[in-house]
């Protein structure tokens, strides 16, 4: 190999183009990566964020197809004459969906893959499995079954896979976005080591720029397939796509603006200050506050609800109850039964023992699956599963037809989520957010008074978890509940009044956000963790002081 | 303790070639008391040296195969069988068919000799299935993949990738059919086929394009620098092909002399041998693949092998010596005697349950 003069990956006028896509998702792109780099990749969806890091190995376009003008060259290979497969160690690849990728059944098969691929001698494979394990602190998992572990262990498992056939460059599209904060912490403390032990050269695209950001040497920021680079600080000052720190250091001024937690805490001694003098109780996340003590009717209550799969109780003895106009969160681990108490709570799903009462009476679990939508409605993780027409007018007018709505119900309640989506494009051809929109729009249509969302955040840029907030305020205004689970703090901050924790399939934690999250390090958003009095949102943070002086 | 009994998971070969070994036995005999000992032999070893795995706990369920066609070949007896014997057991009427099916009659009287008969040749094939059903008990069917010939590699790999894409199919069908009772449907008659079928498939797609994709970026079939190119790999394929027909045809040649002329036996079936290894061989230096932990062949899998190599020879040599030992005495009904040749042959094939090193613990966590 050639000596590049500590360039990893030049980008030189990039354009790509696929068939049938009436413009290019990316253009003219100039970029130049240095070895060792920490580049955050940023973007809403759709942006061309996924074509730029598939760019990095081939992928694109030896994999995907489609049209790649300019020359991508990696460490001085050019990916027009190697193929992905002949750049695999030299570009390790880590998908979103770490399960996906994987190809054998163990962790240390899995380890040993690709270098089987590359034709390692065995006694070198035996050594680099054996390091590789070690730097991702995963030695105790070797003989594991890959499906059994836990999501941040399957993306570490992920990582190390790639990691074996010592590649320079590493790419991660969204490796932080399923993963409870916990998880989350575990994958990036692993690449930051790598970063600064190895000096691997890490490209990583994330829409939870809060967990990355104070991680990163530099920003990419991609708008509609033009690419802007530079350092985070600078990138951060006129960014859409910014975390709550940085928002707060915008509105109050500080320079240098804060990456982290830790950069904004020290910059925001004077606010503090401030804000212990401002008098309290005027912020909106505050005066959100469900009425538990008494008021609000309940919507849905269950007692003593258990779900066993097998012999695993998925969720034990819960005891809850849901009130009208309130947004509720349901927080907790992977796997701690979130998903499991939803399904159960809305009757399609498996229930074990207990019981579920409609706020009218009767158990939504004996009534009829089209009765049943009209009362509790539930969006489930992987929403393109309830689509099957080809284009969106035709689920909209098939979910007209099922609940009994009026002509043209299900249309207008997604064009006041989501404006102007093409009726005739295929559900498939949606973003992420878009197709959520869809499917939140069919299953308001039946207007059930209890809707529930399972993680209804994963895979939604910033704008589309505003529109989400906006949309489910709006709903319990109108006296509906909801609740949905989500691993995102920053949004159960926008948008919850009050927050369940849930672990091993118990509730251990019941309360109002500001009560609840503040309570818990994992769970803090960023403004609680800078400025504590119960703020949990930089608008919180505006209402309490005022626009006065700070 | 010697290395030789420090734990490991055997040679997943060395399994098959035991279970194929008592599988011919089981083949050859309807004795009842031969196949009671070759049913405990397979018992007995999957029992000692089985580990807790997935395709271990299968097991089950080739036993269950093994009783549903010992059922199911005598209910075909009772319903169309040759009823033979001379003990009645079940005076069933017996009712004629018209005359298109002349010759075969339904139903009648039950005699406990044919009965006897139809169930042990039932057991001769259920006790055939739950032996293979011991060796994917034994050995992980993925790592017996792994130990193929390098030029077999694509097609191993691709029924890799379809064993790990089978499972999540049948769970994505599941969660379609769980979110079809979100949209008020039951999920059932034919009009929600095309609504569980359409976002499986969609799924199914998608995990499937992850996977090659995730397979691409990892170097799979990435080969050797210096390729043969083009024409070679035109050569090496075509070698194998004809070598592959000509081994087909020496065979029929082979086993049936009186209707080929005599150069299409031997001859051929030698020539397509040469022709179908020696492109297996070239293609398979073409792949550079290397493999981790490739699985050793000790004396462990040599008694192994070996032990149903007893198995299978004691019973041939039975046959030759005592046939009427072999088989069940129906005509008139008798007690069923020992073929010594092919008892030993079975009890040794018990040996691996005892000389096999242990399968090692998966280490808790």
């Amino acid at each position: 190999m050639t000596t590049h003069d500590g360039i990893a990956v030049e980008l030189a006028g990039v354009s790509v183009t696929y068939a049938d896509a009436a413009g290019p998702v990316l253009r003219d792109v100039d970029l130049t990566i240095e070895e060792g780099e920490l580049v955050l990749v940023v973007g809403r969806t759709g942006s061309g964020k996924s074509s730029l890091l598939g760019a990095l190995n081939g992928l694109v376009p030896h994999f995907t197809g489609g049209t790649l003008t300019g020359s991508v060259r990696v460490h001085g290979r050019d990916t027009r004459d190697h193929r992905p497969r002949d750049l695999a160690d030299l570009v390790g690849v880590v998908g979103q969906d770490p399960l996906a990728g994987f190809v054998t059944d163990t962790v240390e098969e899995e380890l040993a893959y690709g270098m089987e691929q590359l034709g390692l001698a065995p006694d070198v494979m035996r050594k680099r499995v054996e390091e590789t394990l070690d730097l991702l602190g995963i030695a105790d998992l070797r003989d594991a079954a890959l499906a059994d572990l836990s999501g941040g262990q399957q993306q570490r498992v992920a990582i190390g896979s790639v990691l074996t056939a010592h590649p320079r460059v590493l790419v991660l599209d969204e490796p932080t976005s399923a993963l409870d904060p916990t998880g989350a912490e575990e994958v990036l403390a692993a690449i930051t080591r790598l970063v600064h032990d190895l000096a691997v050269t890490v490209v990583i695209a994330e829409h939870r720029v809060e967990r990355v950001l104070a991680y990163a040497d530099r920003v990419v920021h991609v708008v509609d397939g033009r690419v802007e680079s530079g350092l985070p600080a600078a990138m951060m000052r006129t960014s859409t796509i910014a975390p709550p720190v940085v928002e707060l250091g915008r509105w109050a001024g500080w320079e240098p603006l804060p990456m982290s937690v830790r950069d904004a805490w020290r910059a925001g001694a004077g606010l503090r200050r401030a804000l212990a003098d401002a008098p309290p109780a005027r912020t909106s996340s505050l005066s959100r506050r469900p009425d538990v003590a008494g008021g609000a009717r309940p919507l849905l209550s269950a007692a003593k609800l258990s779900v066993h799969h097998h012999d695993l109780v998925a969720v034990r003895e819960v005891d809850l109850q849901v009130h009208a106009g309130s947004v509720t969160a349901l927080m907790g681990r992977n796997g701690s039964g979130k998903s499991s108490l939803l399904w159960a709570l809305q009757g399609s799903g498996t229930r074990t023992s207990g019981t579920v009462a409609l706020a009218e009476g009767g158990d939504p679990a004996d009534l009829a699956p089209a009765v049943r939508r009209t009362r509790v409605g539930l969006v489930p993780q992987t929403p393109a599963d309830l689509l099957y027409l080809p284009t969106v007018g035709e689920e909209c007018a098939q979910a007209d037809q099922e609940t009994g709505a009026a002509p043209g119900t299900c249309r207008a309640l997604l064009d006041r989520i989501v404006p102007e989506i093409d009726g005739r494009l295929h559900p498939r051809d949606l973003s992420e957010g878009q197709r959520l929109a869809l499917v939140l729009a069919i299953q308001l249509s039946a207007d059930p008074a209890v809707l529930l969302l399972d993680e209804p955040t994963r895979g939604l840029d910033y704008q589309g978890k505003a529109v989400l907030a906006e949309v489910l305020r709006e709903l319990a205004g109108r006296g509906r509940s909801i609740l949905l689970s989500t691993h995102d703090v920053e949004f159960v901050a926008e948008s919850a009044d009050r927050v369940l924790v849930i672990a091993a399939g118990e509730i251990v934690a019941d309360g109002p956000t500001s009560e609840v999250v503040t309570s818990s390090p994992a769970f803090a958003p960023q403004v609680a963790k800078v400025l504590g009095h119960g703020l949990l949102t930089v608008a919180d943070a505006v209402a309490h002081v005022g626009e006065g002086p700070r | 303790m010697t290395a030789g009994r420090l734990p490991r998971s055997l040679h997943p070969l060395a399994w098959w070639g035991w279970a194929i070994g008592l599988a011919v036995a089981a083949s050859l005999t309807t004795n009842p008391l031969l196949l009671a000992l070759i049913l405990a032999v397979v018992w007995l070893v999957v029992v000692a040296r089985r580990s807790d795995s997935p395709w271990a706990r299968a097991f089950r369920l080739y036993v269950i195969l093994g009783i549903v066609i010992v059922v199911v070949r005598i209910f075909w007896h009772v319903l169309v069988g040759l009823k033979f014997g001379t003990i009645k057991v079940l005076p069933l009427p017996e009712v004629a068919l018209p005359s298109w099916a002349d010759g075969i009659n339904l139903f009648g009287t039950i005699y406990l000799e044919g009965w006897i008969g139809a169930a042990l040749q039932g057991a001769k094939l259920g006790i055939l299935v739950i032996a293979i059903g011991g060796a994917n008990a034994l050995a992980n069917p993925k790592r017996l993949l792994r130990s193929m010939p390098h030029a077999l590699h694509e097609v191993g790999t691709a029924v890799v990738v379809s064993v790990s894409v089978a499972p999540q199919l049948a769970e994505s069908v599941q969660r379609v059919l769980r979110a079809r009772l979100l949209r008020g449907q039951s999920g059932r008659g034919l009009r929600a086929v095309p609504q569980v079928a359409l976002p499986v498939l969609q799924d199914t797609l998608d995990r499937s394009l992850m996977l090659a994709s995730a397979m691409e970026s990892r170097g799979y079939g990435s080969r050797r620098e210096a390729s043969s190119g083009a024409a070679g790999r035109l050569a090496i394929g075509g070698s194998t092909l004809i070598g592959l027909l000509a081994i087909a045809f020496g065979m029929y040649g082979v086993l049936d002399p009186t209707r080929t002329p005599g150069w299409s036996g031997v001859p051929v079936l030698v020539l397509g041998m040469l022709l179908a290894f020696g492109g297996m061989a070239l293609g398979g230096r073409e792949i550079r693949v290397t493999r981790y932990r490739r699985d050793p062949w000790r004396w462990a899998e040599t008694v192994t092998v070996l032990a149903g190599v007893a198995a299978a020879t004691g019973a041939v040599l039975s046959q030759q010596a005592t046939p009427a030992l072999m088989v069940m005495p129906l005509q008139p009904l008798a007690a069923p005697g020992l073929p010594i040749l092919a008892t030993v042959g079975v009890l040794v094939a018990a040996l691996p349950a005892f000389v096999t090193p242990p399968t090692p613990k998966v280490r808790a966590r």
